[in-house]
């Protein structure tokens, strides 16, 4: 069991007020808010430690090279992947399914190929996948969803042929909180020899991911939406698809031996890491991981779904409210509620929200597709993490009644 | 201050000038891609060239509807030269209502619509009867 409460204290913005309330934080699903320890870890590298890593012989350098490259075997023991050399770190999720489009996707892709994606897609795990059929004539497919929001895999079943080169798909809706059967979306696409990405962006902050075990060709994540940073994405990768890959930028830290007119790559992962990495933040990720792991992924997960239990009793009392989330048990949601309230705009709605403290996202999520589907402009949403406590959702529910009385 | 003052919240339940113009002069619609807000703005100039009809329908949130249902209020009888000089401050002024950064845009996003119809309405029509 977790104490949510024991832990706010952890996160000293919680110390806050936002228009003379205590902070309540319902959007953790946008990027969640960071332990004292992450912090100390950057003043503290930035005080104590700071040079450059992999460049030089002397003390500082090899103290900075020495714990970033702790932090990627620690994100590998993380997702279980098999060996540290699997694990890229760059920007963002994005950047990290960029990486994939841009390299191993320019590669493979020719004409006539398809690349399947669901309609719950992210548009980081949409576009990119968009702009490389365009540019290889290729074709995008699109799984739809049940009626529940859980991805359709019979549909699925047909769109899969042996033109399929890719699958592409989120681990988590950040809409509806749907979670693909990932395990079995990934072995129907080894059947036909395609390749499998999986946008870990949400489900890694709260749910055990052993990539072994999916046995995913590919997956990105994002430290800030896991107690870490910001700029710090992980991609990890199969190590024969990572040493047939092409780099994806050039020039430092990148190449084995430069002359004149050539130049040969460095071994991976750093061939994907060009030029001076995110040091600080990447060592302080390592904190926010120590953090996840003594909290317990399982606990998180268990306290997130009591508390989306809980929110989805008290808000489904109001007959003007209408709830977006995954239902069917397999593929149910744990930790997100996108709501409507009849007439009112979900931007209003979280501007009331706002003036009692209780911070919202509202708009198309980056998931215009998946609006466009469930046939809304936009969607209010809150979503859950290891601080909150049911005290939030009261507030929350008072915020909602606030909405209603001024709309009245 | 409260942003949701009784003016903003009836012209957002009883929006005036909303709907469609027959026979329309000019049209044009705006987004606000960051709220999914829309706003179309249709009107028709009389044989002085100023507004007889003018008339919006779309949606969004309280802000940018009733933003553009009191701007609209306003612009029945002006010219095109009048309105294309209406500065987003005004607007601003005429909501009064305290307007954070993000809120801006819903609320300039009526303006941007019928500017936008103007400058097409400004065009030289001899250019519509020539395309005739
Ligand atoms: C499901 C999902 N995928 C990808 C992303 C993109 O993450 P980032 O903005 O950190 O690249 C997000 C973040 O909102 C997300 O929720």
């Amino acid at each position: 069991m977790l104490d949510p409460n024991k832990i706010k204290k952890q996160f000293p913005i919680f110390k806050r007020e936002i228009n003379n309330h205590s902070l309540v934080y319902l959007d953790s699903a946008s990027t969640s808010q960071k332990p004292q320890a992450v912090i100390n870890s950057l003043v503290n590298y930035y005080k104590n430690t700071n040079a450059n890593i992999h460049r030089s012989i002397y003390k500082l350098s090899e103290e900075a090279t020495s714990a970033y490259e702790n932090v990627r075997s620690q994100t590998a023991k993380f997702i279980n992947a098999k060996s540290s050399r699997e694990i890229i770190f760059t920007r963002n999720a994005t950047e990290s399914i960029n990486m994939v489009a841009q390299t191993w996707g320019k590669l493979n892709i020719k004409p006539n190929d398809e690349i399947i994606v669901s309609i719950l897609e992210h548009h980081s795990n949409l576009v990119p996948w968009q702009q490389l059929c365009k540019e290889k004539n290729a074709k995008l497919k699109i799984i739809p969803l049940t009626k529940n929001y859980s991805i359709d895999l019979k549909n699925y079943k047909k769109l899969l042929s042996k033109k399929t080169k890719l699958v592409a798909i989120t681990g988590e809706s950040n809409v509806l909180g749907t979670r693909p059967p990932l395990k079995e979306i990934i072995k129907l696409a080894h059947g036909k020899n395609a390749i499998t990405i999986v946008d870990g962006a949400q489900m890694v902050a709260h749910s055990h991911v052993d990539v072994q075990d999916l046995d995913c060709d590919f997956f990105a994540f994002s430290s800030h939406k896991m107690l870490g940073p910001t700029g710090v994405g992980i991609l990890y990768g199969k190590e024969n698809l990572f040493k047939k890959m092409p780099p994806f930028l050039f020039g430092g830290d990148m190449i084995k031996t430069v002359s004149k007119y050539d130049a040969q790559w460095n071994d991976i992962p750093w061939k994907f890491e060009a030029g001076t990495p995110n040091i600080a933040d990447v060592i302080a990720f390592g904190e926010a991981l120590n953090f996840l792991t003594r909290t317990g992924l399982k606990n998180i997960n268990e306290h997130n779904k009591k508390l989306l239990k809980y929110a989805i009793e008290e808000f489904s009392k109001y007959k003007e409210v209408k709830l977006f989330y995954a239902k069917d048990s397999a593929q149910s949601s744990t930790s997100i509620l996108s709501f409507s309230i009849k007439n009112i705009h979900p931007h209003d709605i979280a501007q009331i929200f706002d003036t009692e403290g209780v911070e919202i996202r509202s708009g198309h999520h980056c998931c215009e597709p998946l609006m466009d589907y469930l046939k809304v402009p936009a969607l209010a949403r809150i979503s859950f993490y290891l601080y909150n406590t049911f005290e939030d959702i009261d507030l929350a529910e008072k915020a909602l009644k606030k909405t209603l009385k001024i709309f009245k | 201050m409260d942003i949701y003052s009784e003016i903003i919240l009836d012209h957002y339940k009883n929006p005036r000038n909303k709907g469609s113009v027959k026979n329309a002069t000019a049209t044009a619609i705006e987004h606000n891609p960051l709220c999914g807000d829309k706003i179309k703005i249709e009107l028709l100039l009389d044989k002085s060239n100023r507004i007889k009809t003018i008339k919006f329908s779309g949606s969004g949130c309280a802000i940018s509807q009733a933003a553009a249902s009191m701007l609209l209020e306003t612009l029945t009888g002006k010219t095109l030269n009048e309105i294309e000089k209406i500065k987003s401050r005004e607007i601003i002024k005429m909501l009064n209502i305290p307007i954070s950064p993000a809120r801006e845009k819903c609320a300039l996003l009526g303006l941007y619509a019928v500017k936008k119809a103007v400058e097409l309405a400004a065009k030289p029509r001899n250019s519509k009867k020539r395309s005739k």
